[in-house]
């Protein structure tokens, strides 16, 4: 195992310095789905979700969408045209590590562009028409049996045969 | 559906247990790859898609060996006093969000 940063520890400790009396409760699962990719993936259709807060901009540069960087308890799954010009989406996100990187480069965290390119390529068969943007949610409910079903029925619906998830 | 997620955090990801996942060890906010970098990015991409067709159990976990910096400062340095990770303005909003209090 490589070495890496231990952020539930850490997230833990730091807000029990600042006064917390509940520590949050991370997504614990002792069991998952799998399912197998049934094709090459140059015969696959290719989805991309994210959780990453973006905003869509006018040919203007001012904002189409709304700033939302968590979620409520309705549904909000929000689609991202893969032709959306790349110099068109603004990051909202206050969930990255900010004294080491800004969000400013899309392309690192909702890299729609690089798949456009490998289905050009032939490295995969297509990318879907759409891209799906999740908020991120302290209810794990909520995301598990409102906004997972949907970013499926979407997925399902355009044909997608499997998913990159980039959660930030 | 098949899926691979793209990870900086691996203990958050172990725990939360996905089909499979790439692990980069990059602060968070790069999961796909260094900004700027578009070769960094692509290479992310295909650790994540050759993931996706070589798992054969659920809750695998490979550690990209892309590094970020040689100095493992960052590291130390997350969610310290030093670099609070929300700003003020973050914080406050995160509160009224959770309906949390000290």
């Amino acid at each position: 195992m490589v070495e890496h940063v231990c952020y539930i520890e850490k997230t833990r400790d730091y807000y029990r310095r600042a006064g917390y009396v509940r520590d949050y409760a991370w997504a614990k699962n002792v069991v998952c789905a799998f399912t197998r990719l049934t094709k090459p993936l140059s015969e696959c259709r290719i989805g991309l979700v994210s959780t990453a807060s973006i905003v869509r901009l006018d040919p203007r540069l001012e904002p189409i969408d709304k700033t939302q960087i968590m979620g409520s308890s309705k549904l909000e799954v929000y689609p991202v045209s893969a032709r959306w010009p790349v110099d068109r989406l603004r990051p909202t996100s206050e969930d990255h590590d900010r004294f080491q990187t800004d969000m400013k480069d899309v392309n690192a965290y909702f890299p729609k562009d690089h798949l456009r390119s490998f289905a050009k390529e032939a490295i995969i068969g297509s990318f879907a028409d759409e891209c799906l943007r999740i908020l991120p949610n302290y209810s794990q409910r909520k995301v598990l049996n409102v906004d997972a079903p949907e970013v499926l029925r979407r997925f399902r619906e355009g044909g997608v045969d499997a998913v990159i998830l980039t959660p930030i | 559906m098949p899926t691979v997620v793209l990870s900086n955090a691996r203990d958050i990801t172990a725990q939360a247990l996905t089909p499979r996942a790439i692990f980069t060890n990059y602060p968070l906010g790069n999961p796909v790859g260094r900004p700027d970098d578009p070769g960094d990015q692509r290479a992310g991409l295909i650790e994540g898609l050759n993931l996706l067709t070589d798992a054969t159990a659920p809750g695998v976990i490979v550690d990209s060996e892309r590094v970020w910096t040689e100095s493992r400062e960052w590291m130390q340095l997350i969610f310290s006093d030093e670099q609070p990770f929300l700003s003020v303005h973050a914080e406050a909003r995160r509160l009224l969000e959770t309906g949390q209090t000290h």
